[in-house]
């Protein structure tokens, strides 16, 4: 018993030292100076610096090669924005959608479900290429406007299947008791339906946020660094020669944190989320 | 697609004494704007079916033409584009191949319930919310030749100037690594949702009986866990397959033409070579792939709702 007891602790540290240490080290990394991070043997044990930090919100960037400027704030806040407005078009665009699904059964219905869960699916490059085309044709190519619309391609279905999943839980009859009363359809929907989903749309809305924060294509194609999200601006620093390390580790520390905060104070609803509701009974 | 033709109007009294109309109606206002959203894809869609058609080089605008299926032919004839199947392939195999086994290993580690367990299953969220750009851009720090932690430990193990992504020889295990440190805690978490969810007797009864443990797992475990397995590898398979993020943020698809998967070597050709029309006709050959690969996961992952919701 005792030797399975070892076997089994041994291989709990493994798993978290796999999964876990990358964003350590690379946190520590971006409190190393550049002399630092060089050392040879590497070393947990330095003295820790805010220096790529403080280059990287002031936007001066000190390299071998000179001073170099770079907004990657302007970045941060594209992510930002391009993420939340995301998610509130597709709860505004969605929520009633799903509710029309769950409720009314039309076949329509079911064919567009299942045309938006089958464009989930397909590669991304496929309609980004006709889409560029179109966006540089009609003035959208390089604008957040254009960018929040190609972004439901991954928010909206998932709020409309997840939400769907919470409204077929809802049962009809207190919504029909509540009319009963007299009170209008509308009211019903914004007094008993939404607020008896709210975990459902809780988890959607979470879920896609996180989702279009890490969203790397398609601003890649349909933007210019004026509206790119941090995914972009951090790969233009990698890709970058003179750039220092530490102030890498410190763009990528930068463009994790908000997503890892999230997940960690709402882990419960991930979960149900993330399974797009296969789990949930 | 869906086979529930079956029209119960949910017979709504209430409503339909009211707005004879409306009541009718209703459901397509509510839908309305999801449906734009869905025409608004299918226009690109099909555009994107007309240009896999066209002769279409950017560079050349005056060349443009209809050639009927002459893209997709000169592909199947070019060695290039049988080496993007196979590394699409292959990367596909090992990372859903290799997330599958770890991930039900570790769902299994943490299958009872303890402080550490229900700690290391809050932290196996980390990696999926980083940006699998960001992830390989990370690991790209990391197995950096020169100052990488990663690459200090592999000397520490004797190979000493081990070239990570940057060799023809280890680009795809890096890649595949980085793929398996974002991706396998998705499968523990479905997996492990799925384990807990499993009824108890089976386990009791066999535990009674004295059961050996090779045959409660091959014979009771597996074939009732089979369902989620499935459901977890379908949809892997579905973003391995048109894997961009991790492999053109690690090293643009090379070196040389080491990790061109599909959608690497459409951006490629569509913004080095400005061939729309050929880079059209391989999105559209994934897409058959993708297409098929989806309605098989449709059709499992709804027959799983249905059966969490009927409650086993």
């Amino acid at each position: 018993m005792t030797v399975k007891y070892v076997l089994r602790a041994v291989a709990l540290t493994i798993v978290g030292l796999f999964f876990l240490f990358p964003l350590f080290w690379v946190v520590l990394m971006s409190f190393m100076s550049n002399a630092d991070i060089l050392r040879n043997p590497p070393s947990p044990f330095f003295n820790p610096t805010l220096h790529n930090y403080i280059a990287l919100v002031s936007g001066q960037l000190h390299t071998n090669v000179g001073t170099q400027t770079v907004n990657y704030m302007l970045n941060l806040f594209n992510s930002t924005v391009l993420s939340a407005f995301s998610v509130i078009l597709s709860l505004i665009l969605g929520v009633p959608a799903a509710y029309a699904f769950a409720r009314y059964k039309f076949r329509l219905g079911e064919d567009m479900a299942f045309t938006l869960l089958s464009f989930r699916f397909a590669p991304p490059l496929l309609v980004l290429l006709p889409l560029l085309m179109i966006f540089q044709s009609i003035g959208l190519y390089d604008t957040y406007f254009g960018l929040v619309w190609v972004y439901q391609l991954i928010t909206l279905p998932l709020v409309l299947w997840i939400v769907r999943g919470y409204f077929e839980d809802v049962s009809e009859d207190i919504e029909l008791a509540y009319r009963l009363d007299g009170h209008s359809w509308l009211s019903t929907f914004f007094h008993i339906s939404i607020p008896l989903a709210k975990p459902g749309i809780a988890a959607a809305a979470l879920l896609s946020f996180i989702f279009a924060w890490n969203n790397f294509i398609f601003a890649l194609i349909l933007g210019s660094s004026g509206v790119q999200p941090v995914t972009v601006g951090a790969f233009a620093f990698v890709t970058a020669s003179a750039i220092e390390y530490g102030q890498v580790a410190a763009a990528l520390v930068f463009s994790i944190m908000p997503t890892l905060v999230l997940a960690t104070f709402t882990q419960r609803y991930l979960v149900e989320g993330l399974s797009l509701g296969a789990i949930k009974g | 697609m869906s086979t529930s033709g079956v029209a119960s109007m949910n017979a709504h009294p209430v409503v339909r004494r009211r707005h004879p109309f409306l009541g009718r109606a209703l459901p397509y206002l509510l839908s309305m704007p999801a449906l734009l959203t869905c025409v608004g894809i299918l226009v690109p869609f099909g555009m994107a079916v007309w240009y896999s058609l066209e002769r279409y080089n950017l560079a050349f605008p005056s060349t443009r033409g209809f050639i009927w299926f002459g893209n997709y032919i000169s592909l199947f004839k070019d060695a290039t584009f049988w080496n993007t199947v196979i590394v699409s392939m292959t990367y596909t195999v090992l990372t859903v191949g290799l997330e599958l086994l770890l991930g039900l290993g570790i769902a299994l580690l943490l299958w009872r319930r303890s402080l550490v367990t229900n700690v290391l299953s809050v932290a196996l969220m980390l990696p999926l919310m980083v940006a699998p750009a960001i992830a390989s851009m990370m690991w790209k720090l990391m197995t950096n030749a020169n100052f990488g932690i990663f690459s200090y430990f592999v000397s520490l193990l004797g190979f000493h100037d081990f070239k990570w992504a940057s060799a023809p020889q280890s680009a795809m295990f890096t890649v595949v690594m980085v793929d398996m440190w974002v991706y396998t805690p998705f499968i523990t978490i479905l997996l492990l949702a799925g384990l807990r969810g499993l009824p108890r007797q089976p386990f009791e009864a066999a535990e009674l009986d004295g059961v050996p443990g090779s045959f409660v797992f091959f014979r009771i475990m597996l074939p009732m866990l089979l369902p989620y397995i499935l459901t977890a590898g379908l949809f892997r398979m579905l973003d391995s397959i048109q894997q961009f993020d991790i492999i053109y943020s690690m090293t643009q698809g090379g070196p040389g033409d080491t990790l061109m998967d599909f959608q690497v070597q459409a951006y490629t050709q569509a913004f080095i070579f400005t061939n729309i029309g050929r880079a059209s006709a391989i999105l559209m050959v994934l897409w058959l792939i993708t297409y098929v690969l989806s309605n098989v996961f449709v059709k499992n992952w709804l027959r799983l709702r249905e059966r969490a919701r009927g409650g086993v």
